[in-house]
């Protein structure tokens, strides 16, 4: 069973098509995906892939000032977020954020370094890096549901 | 009339008094004012979004600088939305309890209807009807304002705000977290004629707007880039880009409907660059530029007071529900 895989994207295609191939293989349930990378490494370019995939066709706005976008697409809640502007991840507590991991909303949680200690493990994590004209990812599952996931996600390579 | 307004739909919490005859009594905002002892007692430092430890505070604060008594007010008005829930329910509970137990009338008021009304808040207010160009770090809409609960959409951002690009570049120039004012600094010794950034969503009729794509052209023009002249002019590059698409964007909207004065209310409003553009390309066309006062331009409690003043006088009632909305569409009403 795999726990971690690489690939290479070249373009922003390449990286919606990485959010579409996520939402395809994502096992039923509620699920948290966290996303880490720079600025500018495509998190949110991965994000509106997905979105896209799940049958949303509106603008997918930035959630770095409100903090978290959601969004009910075919009976599933997707709650978008961006901790980046958190100062404590006490915040999320008295915020209400912790109430959107709910076990049943697909969560995928951009800096989730910054709620550290107060999220809890997710599914998969994914990271992404500038890899010279391109995006390398990295994904690693976490949990056993996880697992499942990423071989499921292999097997939908290419 | 006498209303007392509560802010707390995202970091800043804020309360403030205005009266409809003497205009705003007094303003508090956590982040700006030191409280006072007598207020809160001993106030540690509090994390930015602790809307709960700072309301009560800040609101015996703001009436007591207003020479306010519960009796002395007419209502109250508080941001219901849209913004984080969690966040906004602390404002809503205690604007809805507080009008419990002084046997006062509350109003739920749009956010951002707090923002176009703000100008109204100077010296020199603007007369309806206006347009209004709202661009911070969590928005970017243009706005056709035909009066007070009058208003229609004519355009947004599809993904970030304009001062949210301008802070995320700055990041990446270097200069820390949010950086707008700093990157417009280090603008001013970039050369504009060095690179040259898109100007997004403008070669197409429509009013929307798209900033992503202008950080990731600055971080793909950052990685050439090797001296602090290379870096200046890459910030010149992006401001451009960001202030023309603005001022493209006015100058389309104003032609559309005619409108006769452009409002430009948000922190980005403060931006030297596209004031000097706006003025230029608006007068052009023979219409006026406003801004508000500048410590309305960002999140406040006076542009909720005079928000639910207005819808007051208005004769806006509501039951007793506490509301909070998350999402809530300004045009709605």
């Amino acid at each position: 069973m795999n726990t971690e895989h690489c690939l290479y994207l070249p373009d922003e295609q390449a990286m919606m098509a990485l959010g579409a191939r996520l939402a395809v293989s994502r096992p039923e349930g509620g699920r948290v995906v966290h996303l880490t990378g720079d600025l500018g490494a495509g998190k949110t370019t991965l994000t509106r892939g997905w979105l896209r995939a799940l049958g949303h066709s509106g603008a997918v706005k930035s959630p770095t000032y409100t903090l978290v976008e959601s969004y009910r697409l075919a009976g599933l809640d997707v709650h978008h977020f961006d901790l980046y502007r958190l100062a404590d991840p006490e915040e999320l507590d008295y915020l209400g954020l912790d109430d959107y991991f709910d076990g049943q909303a697909l969560c995928l949680v951009e800096w989730p370094e910054r709620g550290e200690g107060v999220l809890k493990t997710p599914d998969l994590a994914i990271r992404l890096t500038v890899a010279g004209e391109g995006r390398e990812a990295r994904i690693e599952a976490l949990s056993e549901t996880g697992r499942v996931w990423l071989d499921k996600f292999v097997k939908t390579e290419g | 009339m006498r209303i007392l307004g509560i802010e707390t739909s995202c970091d800043e919490t804020g309360v403030a008094v205005i009266d409809a005859e003497h205009g705003l009594l007094s303003h508090a905002l956590y982040s700006q004012v030191a409280l006072h002892a007598e207020y809160g007692g001993v106030v540690p430092e509090l994390a930015s979004r602790d809307h709960i430890r700072k309301l009560l505070p800040l609101v015996r604060q703001a009436l007591d600088e207003a020479d306010t008594a519960a009796p002395d007010l007419t209502g109250i008005a508080y941001t219901s939305g849209p913004g984080l829930l969690g966040a906004l329910l602390v404002g809503a509970g205690v604007a809805r309890s507080l009008a419990w137990a002084w046997g006062l009338p509350a109003v739920g008021v749009h956010h951002m209807e707090g923002h176009l009304l703000a100008p109204l808040l100077g010296d020199e207010p603007p007369e309806f009807p206006f347009l209004a160009l709202l661009v911070s770090g969590g928005h970017t809409m243009l706005v056709d304002v035909q009066g007070v609960g009058r208003y229609r959409i004519l355009g947004e951002s599809l993904d970030d705000a304009a001062g949210e690009a301008f802070d995320k570049t700055a990041k990446l120039l270097g200069l820390g977290y949010p950086g707008g004012p700093a990157l417009a600094a280090l603008a001013e010794q970039g050369d504009p004629a060095r690179f040259s950034f898109p100007r997004p969503m403008t070669d197409r009729p429509g009013l929307d707007f798209s900033f992503s794509g202008l950080k990731t052209r600055a971080l793909t023009t950052l990685r050439e880039a090797r001296t602090e002249q290379d870096r200046a002019d890459v910030a010149r590059a992006f401001e451009e880009a960001v202030v023309d698409t603005l001022v493209i964007k006015c100058l389309r909207a104003v032609q559309e409907t005619g409108a006769e004065r452009l409002v430009v209310a948000g922190g980005v409003g403060a931006n030297r660059r596209l004031r000097e553009r706006l003025r230029a390309a608006v007068g052009a066309e023979g219409a006026s530029v406003h801004y508000p006062p500048f410590e309305f331009c960002t999140d406040n409690g006076a542009m909720i007071a005079l928000a639910g003043l207005m819808r007051f006088q208005a004769g806006a009632g509501e039951d007793l529900t506490i509301r909070a909305r998350a999402r809530w569409n300004l045009a709605q009403g």
